[in-house]
């Protein structure tokens, strides 16, 4: 492919497109690495196998939900409760699935069926920013592009957390490992407090979480997540309003 | 100290399948089941803040109380925690944001030693 012209849809093969793709996720792995590996460490320090750990990866394929579940595990949540929250996590996908049908929904059942196994918020996000840039696109463009991007990605997770899993026993002993997924969790959400509609959302979670702390097995948790859910799709409203007049 | 859903298989595979499980059904819903229809528009402004509405709920007792100190407050992990949320916000870089906290910590944790 020449450099300087912008990918001509009617010209590229979907083998070129299928490697573009490749080459535009690439960027999102600089994460994957780091947190797929951590996931194995964490996983093994809490007493998994490496072969349960990468169960995880493989089954779940989220990381934030896996981290959740960490956390829930190690607090002694009940096995409900952990199941809920950290499907919660992953509402979004719900989302990224409406938001995909449009240009993948006529794909053959078993294409969707593998398509949605692999929606993550890396495949949602350069999906449907190429799908927008690429409006000549047809099925076979789209399905070549999607599965282009989700390779590194998701290949990558599996590898970096059975790399943590294998060689994370090798750490010292003493680690505040029971600190690491928090941290985790602030860097991943920190750099999204950009709106006062995601810093609503996150002051109710705290809040809530904190002042419903009482309620049986932390399901304050959840009732503060859907109130923290509310606040921010109006504060949404309110902020689109007042920019509008 | 292995929590008892880790040590107990059965608990452990049950949390691993009813994720995964979950998950998938979120993923396939419209692309498989539903197909082009359109949710409401509240409901997709909903969703778009899961991860904001859950997360922040999810470490908060962790921060405020952590089991590793028999959830005494402590100075180390609530400073490692406001770091990594200045960083976050200040360089919008998770990477960056989950260094700062994690030498904060390490840094915390051994002036208190």
């Amino acid at each position: 492919m020449h450099p300087d012209t912008p990918a001509d849809p009617s010209f590229a093969s979907t083998g070129a497109i299928f490697r573009r793709g490749l080459l535009a996720s690439l960027p999102f792995t600089v994460m994957i690495l780091p947190f797929g590996a951590l996931f194995g460490v964490l996983a093994t320090a809490q007493g998994m196998s490496v072969a349960e750990a990468m169960a995880f990866s493989i089954v779940v394929i989220a990381g934030a939900s896996q981290f959740a579940a960490l956390q829930l595990m190690q607090e002694g949540a009940p096995i409900a409760l952990i199941i809920l929250t950290a499907t919660a996590v992953n509402l979004r996908m719900a989302m990224y699935s409406v938001a995909l049908t449009p240009h993948l929904g006529q794909a053959k059942l078993w294409q969707r069926a593998l398509i949605a196994y692999f929606l993550v918020d890396q495949s949602y996000v350069l999906g449907a920013a190429e799908y927008a840039r690429q409006p000549l696109w047809g099925l076979s463009e789209k399905l070549a592009w999607y599965f282009g991007v989700i390779s590194p990605v998701c290949g990558l997770w599996y590898v970096a957390t059975w790399a943590g899993a294998t060689f994370g026993r090798a750490l010292p002993a003493g680690l505040p490992l029971d600190f690491i997924v928090p941290v985790s969790f602030l860097a991943m959400v920190s750099p999204l407090l950009r709106t006062w509609a995601h810093r609503a959302a996150a002051a109710v979670s705290v809040g809530g979480t904190l002042a419903l702390w009482w309620m049986p097995y932390s399901s304050g948790l959840l009732v503060a997540a859907l109130a923290a859910m509310i606040v921010g799709a109006l504060v949404e409203i309110h902020e689109e309003k007042r920019r509008g007049a | 100290m292995v929590p008892e859903i880790i040590a107990n298989k059965t608990q452990l595979w049950t949390v691993i399948l009813g994720l995964g499980i979950g998950t998938y059904l979120l993923r396939f819903s419209f692309l498989g089941l539903i197909g082009n229809r359109a949710l409401p528009p509240m409901a997709q402004r909903m969703l778009r803040y899961t991860p904001m509405a859950v997360i922040p709920g999810l470490v908060a007792p962790a921060i405020a109380w952590p089991t590793a100190t028999g959830g005494e407050a402590d100075p180390a992990r609530l400073l490692a925690a406001l770091v990594t949320v200045a960083v976050g916000i200040g360089s919008r870089n998770t990477l960056a944001a989950m260094l700062a906290g994690v030498v904060t910590l390490a840094a915390g944790l051994w002036l208190q030693a």
